[in-house]
């Protein structure tokens, strides 16, 4: 039966049938007729723009060219080059934050670790030679970072047995022009961070995900080429993304937006796939038993699990043997765990124009069988097991779906209007030295000292009283204590302050009121 | 104890107590360590991770990332009440046991046990928790079965082999005590008629009520911070802070070959969620299903909520039912292999990051090493050297260092 085909006495016959307890089957192609009218063939240019779930206007910016910059400008002009049987870690470990780091060509056997911040770590490629971060399958990963405004460019990475380049909650990220094969469970890897930018990188053979993004906001994942990975570019429990001119190949899932259960940030929403070619994902599927990506049926172009507003548009998705596109949820993934506090529902999917061509051939026993409960025949291109309340498609059409029934027709059709999810750098967080000096005051000392009462060390008056007038004396004396009274134990060192914040909490203890 | 505290009592009593004994306990004005007091007089956390951020302002992330939401914002009244609530055994049924004696100071807040011994003896089933940064959680118990401090509190106290106390045995030990009315009072402001607070034939609004007590303890637990670690010297910038090896410790420890940040996440070490880890029970035990009960989820069974690891070279053993009694089996567990403690024919729904990480005894070594730089204890709360019940305040009294050096606080002033 053919949407629009059908009058409303029909319809109504139809209902008479359901409140009989006809087929499950029948009720899913009963949703698809809800729509009523002939659909509409439109044409893939022109027609409305998607406003998208960011405040686009407010905060996506426009860079000329192609390549995105969050990190902002270099904070120094210091600059230290590393050469081939130097150590970058130690180039690292010596530079002040704002520092460029320039590593020449040559293979250098290291984990590269980052606790600081504006640190650009940039290869020099001569001729075609790169510095090659080689982990021997001994090393566990290659560069890690935390620091915010980090930049890594133009390495070669490989044989490591944890990821790539991986960031733990670092902001304004640039990860750029790296070639990263061979190496563990993620190519690339940044987590709970906010504001990045990962774009022509090429990645192979990764054990999980090739470029997953866990856990964070604003980011952008743009010409990467992306190959023979269990999946190919994983958006998960992350908001605000945009995936578009990808090349995904040969693995066993394509693109995903995941939210995965169980996880401590629930949502993933608001992600934009669009204008990636997405092809012949049919990779089997090696991923590490209890992964989550273990669970993706090989032959899998675009893969949507419980994620919401996810837009699919202008994607040329071709030759995926399970299907162009699947979109389920938690219930329907035997495999993931159960999380009271995630909405295990795929809502708002928004599959706008893309080319299809040759999905579907080897799909799995599942979605034949739900093909059967919908008396579809061909290979499938689009599948939707599970509610996925308020999603829409344009010119459904051209498409073999099954699923899609509750399916609406979307009232745009592409998404010009945005550019990028990216944010303005966010200029370096500057703290008064008051503010360092209270809180460490209140953190630090007020431990050892009250301001008329003994605990450990002496009260804040008596200090008040020697020191009155010499802040200066008194953070010298904390960086390096002497035992001055017999009745007190000895004052640990507090160097590890550094000195303006040992004079700015030595200003804040001579001060203090009670 | 007892002789001392009266002297010091008399000593610095600020007014002449018209009681012959004991003399009135009067609550501190002061905020605890790392608290400041707010115009309205509220105690506010104040932590040189105040200067961060966090992605969905959730508090997990890597070295310079803000801290998860809190509670805060009580009285230093209230919390200094909590402290000898938490102290005295009154609390318990029989008066023999008291929070501390679960949760010592001197171990952690832990108690060195396998398994907690409640009241009579008894062994019950599970480790006592840590309660380091407890202002930071939203589950409590290992099951992950409360969502406050206050549902928590009333659970050890009236389970019968915990604290073995009823509500009505608890209320009219307070309410009948000639401390207790007062310092109520002092915290939550003053009630009745004030001198016969709590006496027979008084209205039951002069009454302490249990939501109170809960309070109070939920308070005290709040103020217990731990944040000033050799770990968070590194984090705030001063790399000098751990040694070569503590680092090497630190990067396997966020690696993702050994990806324990991944649930023990920075700043608190804990992402708080329920994790299948497969870790056996001690020989003779039943497998504890854990958060299968609290959610009603099968795919939970032996499922345990995700404990901090700030302070955790302080509270051996380990695991819920207390299985390792040190840090380096703990880790050769991880290391064992997905699944390979899991009891045979049960179906586990292990945690997709158990995984087979191989590491070498070197790197098994090295995190260990780096736990070690967690420990922070620097805020540790006075001991009360006695608590209005006149009951001795914690069983071992060999405690902390804030005791031991302090012969002259104005504890019980």
């Amino acid at each position: 039966m053919k949407a629009g085909k059908i009058s409303g006495l029909v319809l109504v016959l139809v209902l008479v049938l359901v409140l009989v307890a006809f087929v499950v089957g029948l009720m899913i192609g009963i949703g698809g007729q809800e729509q009523g009218a002939p659909a509409a063939v439109v044409s893939a240019a022109g027609g409305a723009t998607y406003g998208g779930g960011f405040s686009a206007e407010d905060n996506a910016f426009s860079l000329s060219g192609n390549s995105k910059s969050v990190a902002g400008p270099p904070m120094t002009d210091i600059v230290i080059v590393v050469n081939d049987g130097e150590s970058i870690q130690q180039a690292v470990q010596s530079a002040e934050p704002g520092t460029t780091i320039h590593v020449m060509p040559g293979t250098y056997k290291e984990t590269v670790y980052i606790d600081k911040d504006g640190i650009r770590l940039i290869g020099v490629i001569v001729g075609s030679e790169r510095p090659v971060l080689d982990g021997e399958g001994e090393l566990n990963d290659a560069i890690l970072f935390s620091g915010n405004n980090i930049v890594v460019e133009n390495f070669t990475i490989t044989r490591y047995k944890g990821n790539g380049i991986m960031s733990q909650a670092g902001n304004n990220w640039e990860i750029r022009n790296n070639y990263i094969v061979d190496t563990g469970i993620y190519g690339i890897f940044p987590q709970l961070g906010q504001n990045g930018v990962v774009e022509y990188n090429v990645v192979s053979g990764i054990a999980d995900a090739a470029i997953y993004i866990g856990m964070s906001d604003n980011v952008h994942v743009a010409y990467n080429d992306v190959y023979d990975s269990v999946a190919g570019i994983e958006i998960e429990n992350s908001r605000h993304a945009v995936v578009e001119a990808n090349r995904v190949y040969n693995n066993s899932g394509g693109i995903l937006a995941f939210i995965t259960p169980g996880l401590p940030i629930k949502t993933t929403f608001d992600v934009i796939i669009r204008n990636n070619f997405v092809l012949s994902n049919n990779h089997v599927n090696f991923g590490a038993p209890g992964s989550t990506v273990a669970g993706i049926p090989s032959g899998t172009g675009i893969l949507v699990m419980a994620a919401d507003d996810v837009v699919i548009e202008g994607n040329i998705i071709k030759d995926n043997k399970n299907a162009g596109i699947l979109i389920t949820d938690h219930a329907n993934a035997s495999n993931v765990t159960t999380d009271p506090e995630s909405d295990p529902n795929s809502d708002g999917i928004k599959i706008l124009n893309n080319t299809m061509i040759n999905n579907g051939y080897e799909t799995i026993t599942e979605i034949k069988a739900l093909m059967l409960t919908e008396l579809k025949t061909g290979n499938p291109d689009i599948v939707n097991v599970g509610l996925s309340k308020d999603s829409c498609i344009v010119s459904r059409q051209q498409y073999v779906t099954v699923g899609i029934g509750k399916f609406g027709d979307c009232d745009f059709m592409n998404t010009l209007n945005i550019g990028n999810y990216l944010l303005e750098t966010v200029p370096p967080r500057v703290i008064s030295p008051e503010d360092q000096g209270k809180i460490a005051y209140l953190g630090i000392c007020a431990g050892c000292h009250t301001y008329t009462g003994r605990m450990i060390g002496p009260p804040v008056q008596i200090i008040q009283a020697l020191y009155m007038d010499n802040p200066q004396g008194l953070a010298e004396y904390i960086a390096n204590p002497i035992k001055k009274r017999d009745d007190y134990p000895e004052m640990p060192p507090q160097n590890y302050l550094d000195e303006a914040t040992r004079l700015a909490v030595a200003e804040y203890m001579l001060d203090v009121k009670n | 104890m007892r002789i001392l505290y009266f002297i010091s009592a008399l000593l610095f009593a600020p007014v002449a107590s018209f009681a012959a004994d004991p003399a009135p306990f009067v609550l501190r004005e002061n905020c605890p360590p790392s608290f400041e007091k707010s115009e309205a007089g509220l105690c506010e956390l104040r932590t040189r991770y105040d200067f961060y951020d966090s992605v969905q302002n959730a508090g997990l992330g890597g070295t310079q990332t803000a801290l998860p939401a809190h509670r805060e914002g009580f009285t230093a009244q209230q919390i200094d009440l909590g402290r000898y609530l938490f102290f005295d055994p009154l609390l318990s049924g029989d008066g023999t046991i008291s929070c501390a004696s679960c949760h010592r100071p001197d171990r952690g807040f832990s108690d060195s046990l396998p398994r907690s011994i409640g009241i009579g003896g008894h062994e019950i089933s599970r480790a006592a928790p840590t309660l380091w940064n407890t202002a930071f959680l939203n589950k409590f118990f290992w099951d992950a079965r409360a969502t406050t401090l206050e549902e928590q509190a009333a659970d050890p106290l009236f389970a019968p082999h915990e604290m073995g106390n009823t509500p009505e045995k608890l209320l009219n030990s307070l309410n009948s005590n000639s401390q207790y009315p007062s310092l109520f009072s002092q915290a939550f402001g003053q009630r009745g008629d004030g001198a016969e607070v709590g006496a027979e034939g008084d209205g039951e609004g002069d009454k302490i009520t249990l939501d109170e007590v809960y309070l109070a303890l939920a308070a005290f637990q709040a103020s217990l911070i731990s944040l000033n670690s050799r770990y968070d010297r590194y984090a705030h910038g001063y790399h000098a802070a751990l040694s070569d090896q503590e680092v090497e410790g630190l990067n396997i420890f966020r690696s993702f070959v050994a990806r324990c940040s991944e649930c023990h996440t920075p700043p608190l070490f804990t992402n708080q969620q329920v994790a299948v880890i497969g870790a056996p029970e001690p020989p003779g035990l039943p497998m504890d299903i854990g958060a299968e009960k609290t959610f009603d989820a099968p795919k939970l069974k032996a499922g345990f909520k995700v404990p901090t690891l700030r302070n955790i070279a302080q509270t051996a053993p380990y695991m819920h039912s207390g299985l390792f009694d040190n840090l380096h089996d703990v880790a050769v567990f991880y290391n064992g292999g997905r699944g390979h403690a899991v009891p045979k024919g049960v179906d586990l729904h292990l945690h997709w990051h158990i995984t087979s990480p191989d590491l070498t005894d070197y790197e098994l070594d090295r995190l260990v090493d780096f736990l070690g730089t967690l420990t922070d204890e620097s805020l540790m709360p006075q001991v009360p050297q006695a608590v209005p019940s006149g009951l001795a305040p914690i069983e071992n009294k060999t405690t902390s260092r804030v005791a031991k050096s302090s012969t002259t606080s104005g504890d019980a002033s």
